[in-house]
């Protein structure tokens, strides 16, 4: 039992922290990922992690990652999520990376990692379909064997940034006949085969991040397949728990219920008093400083159960769960602190704290549902976590 | 950051569990509460002999030597097995309190016959005001006379003070709230002291403690004179840190219970653990057992490494103090009627955790030291 990180672990924690202070701009506070501007930083950001060799920390470096603990990669992550710092491409690094290194052949771990490694290529996630959601394994984008490889049909939905990635990996059915959990099997796919066609979905807040990507007739080479053909959905799972854990919604959490007490103390309520002295108002901030601590712990957790070589699920979904409830927390919080102010969005006049709560309060309603449902995670945790039955 | 049990952690809990599994059911639980004296010699000298009550009193003083870490373990167990009796206050309240404040001659006196289970301790602070703050010491006085102290006054919410063979006084020795209070070691055999419970709904062994013309020798006093009030501010760590395991320990049984529970009863032809309502409320359950113990556990490292752990505590018992009774009442859910009934066990954890929350403060204190520490 420690509940700290070790000397060398905060001394990068120091190196990081400044070097990030160095890079980002004088009172940098974090940009919208899916615009323009925000993705033209991503890939500045991302070149120059990578020059650092911190883009795939925790990769072995035989595939140009650093070789780094999981602890070690905690503290990296949690001071790129409280420096708002764009860059990591979670998708590849978080998700693709763990399940190449267990799953894939040596070839494809060969020529896929090292470009993810040095910042050049971006991946995306094809596995919701528009009619397998929750229920996942009932997916039906057909892929069928050919002489020299597979053609896919069908489509996949909300793929996260699908308009600016250059390959996906995702889950095809490969057996119609077989129980719908082993029929599925795990591909990677460059992005402009011909065939692939990009839709874009906008959300709620106005923002382009989900799409849905459509595959007609599309060629893939034998080497697309990852794993064993039909074992896909277990190769699919195992990725899910990386998914799942994260120290990046308690450090964000932290940053933000920073930015909020500054806020509390200048803004005067209606009795002329700073809202910060408003007993109501000081409970709510130490509820949220309890659950960003237990989001925190909990991350911790599940990390430190991979460095010791478990395989967290309950954990993970716990952490999932937590992490993301805390952000719709927050968001809300966020915005009732402006009063009528705290319906102004990003550039109105009179926002406060440039109506960055009130839009988070729409993006953050996606976090409970993607990634696995806070039910269906839920249901893990009862199932996989604490035995119960099936249902 | 290392989140796993070092293998004398897990040692102390496994023979913990494997000896309150065989000595300390829910039948002993239930006798215990009925009983005049609450708890059985014999378990405590047993508990004595494993050394649970040195656990984390020096080796030079006859204790294991061990830090707050393992003595969270511990508590995590007996918190599962409510273990009846002043465990808590000796091993937790009383070793801290000599360990933090006691003189070289009281620490060698005292520290091993606590260690060795002949010396059970408890700590009488509150009174009218009943707050953990030093507003709760007001009538209580110590006048000091040539050859000691003369104590007059009343105690509330003395947990286990009739168990105990001594009891931590703080009385007023001074105005100013904060550096006017002295503590005291008072034997409890003294005649001028007298006891009678409060009959808490918890069965949780409070009383109320009147002290008459109680005279005291010199070196009766623990730490300063009017030093009295920063050793509670620490002790109060400790007990707060101490009753987060034990809610940990609790949770965790709870769950255990429950789902071994809801496996087995059977409604609308299957196992009612097999709908989604009540895995959600079991999953509900896992995650705050998880969080809360991590919680638990981190507050205690802070307190055994040495640390300042005020926020790490008062994190601790700001969500333990909401979430353990959550707990429970999702365990009593998940029960259906079976749950509130006396014959059902179930009640003896619920029916305590009122004690628990409240314990060294509750939600409201420590979420005010939480709103000042993120700098409010």
């Amino acid at each position: 039992m420690r509940y700290a990180f070790t000397a060398e672990e905060e001394e990068f924690r120091s190196e990081v922290r400044g070097w990030l202070g160095e890079q980002l701009p004088d009172g940098w506070n974090g940009i919208n990922e899916d615009s323009e501007e925000g993705w033209r930083l991503n890939r500045e950001m991302r070149t120059k992690l990578a020059g650092k060799g911190w883009l795939t920390l925790a990769w072995p470096p035989e595939y140009g990652g650093g070789g780094a603990s999981f602890m070690k990669q905690v503290v990296f992550n949690e001071e790129m999520a409280y420096a708002r710092c764009p860059g990591i491409d979670g998708s590849a690094i978080k998700m693709l990376g763990p399940t190449l290194m267990i799953h894939g052949s040596e070839e494809q771990r060969r020529t896929l990692l090292p470009p993810v490694a040095r910042g050049e290529v971006e991946w995306c996630q094809g596995y919701s379909e528009p009619d397998s959601g929750s229920d996942l394994a009932s997916l039906q984008l057909r892929v069928d064997e050919t002489d020299d490889g597979w053609v896919v049909n069908g489509s996949k939905i909300w793929t996260s940034n699908a308009h600016r990635a250059d390959w996906i990996f995702f889950l095809g059915r490969t057996n119609q006949d077989a129980p719908k959990h082993r029929g599925i099997s795990f591909f990677v796919a460059d992005m402009r085969t011909p065939g692939i066609e990009v839709r874009p979905i906008v959300n709620m807040a106005g923002d382009h991040h989900f799409n849905q990507t459509i595959f007609e007739d599309v060629q893939l080479p034998k080497d697309a397949l990852v794993g064993e053909r039909d074992r896909g959905w277990y190769i699919g799972a195992t990725l899910l728990d990386f998914e799942r854990s994260g120290v990046q919604y308690s450090a964000n959490g932290r940053r933000i219920l920073g930015e909020l007490a500054r806020f509390a103390k200048e803004q005067i309520g209606a009795d002329g008093r700073p809202v910060a002295e408003d007993s109501l108002v000081r409970n709510r901030f130490a509820e949220l400083d309890v659950d960003i601590e237990c989001a925190r712990l909990v991350a911790y957790e599940v990390a430190w159960m991979q460095s010791v070589g478990q395989v967290p699920n309950k954990e993970a979904s716990a952490s999932k769960i937590l992490g993301t409830q805390l952000m719709q927390k927050l968001a809300k919080f966020g915005t009732e602190l402006g009063g009528m102010y705290g319906m102004l969005g990003p550039g109105s006049e009179f926002a406060p704290i440039d109506g960055k709560y009130p839009k988070m309060q729409l993006t953050a309603l996606s976090s409970t549902i993607a990634a696995g449902t806070t039910e269906i995670n839920k249901g893990i945790i009862a199932t996989r976590g604490l035995g119960l039955p099936r249902g | 950051m290392d989140i796993g049990l070092s293998e004398t952690q897990q040692l102390i809990r496994n023979s913990a569990r494997e000896f309150l599994e065989e000595n300390c059911d829910t039948q002993y639980v239930r006798a215990m509460e009925e009983d005049e004296v609450g708890h059985t010699e014999e378990l405590w000298d047993q508990i004595a002999e494993l050394g649970w009550l040195g656990l984390t009193v020096p080796e030079e003083y006859g204790g294991a030597g061990m830090t707050f870490s393992e003595l969270a373990v511990l508590l995590e167990e007996t918190g599962a097995a409510m273990l009846p009796g002043p465990f808590f206050s000796t091993a937790v309240i009383g070793a801290e309190a000599l360990k933090l404040a006691g003189s070289d001659e009281q620490k060698t006196e005292l520290l091993a016959k606590l260690a060795t289970g002949k010396l059970k301790m408890a700590l009488a602070f509150h009174e009218k005001a009943a707050a953990w703050a030093p507003e709760s010491v007001s009538e209580m006085t110590a006048t000091q006379t040539d050859d000691g102290w003369i104590l007059n006054g009343e105690k509330r919410f003395v947990q286990d003070g009739a168990a105990s063979d001594m009891l931590i006084v703080a009385a007023r020795t001074g105005e100013d709230p904060k550096s006017g209070i002295t503590l005291f070691l008072v034997e409890n055999d003294n005649s001028n002291v007298e006891s009678r419970e409060l009959k808490t709904t918890g069965s949780d062994r409070m009383s109320v403690m009147s002290f008459g013309e109680v005279s005291v020798p010199k070196g009766a006093v623990l730490g300063e004179v009017n030093g009295g009030w920063p050793i509670l501010e620490k002790l109060f760590q400790y007990g707060a840190a101490g009753k987060c395991a034990e809610m940990a320990g609790a949770g965790q049984k709870l769950l255990d219970n429950t789902v071994d529970y809801v496996q087995n009863r059977v409604q609308f032809g299957r196992p009612i653990g097999s709908f989604q309502a009540i895995q959600h409320h079991a999953a509900d359950m896992a995650i705050e057992v998880q969080a809360g113990r991590q919680l638990a556990r981190q507050a205690a490292w802070f307190l055994g490494e040495g640390l300042d752990a005020t926020r790490q505590v008062a994190l601790a018992k700001a969500y333990l103090s909401e979430a353990y009774p959550r707990i429970c009442a999702t365990a009593h859910q998940c029960h259906g009627a079976i749950g509130f009934t006396h014959e059902y066990d179930l009640h003896l954890w619920t029916r305590r955790s009122t004690g628990q929350r409240l314990a060294f403060g509750d939600t409201k204190l420590h979420q005010e030291t939480l709103a000042r520490s993120v700098g409010l």
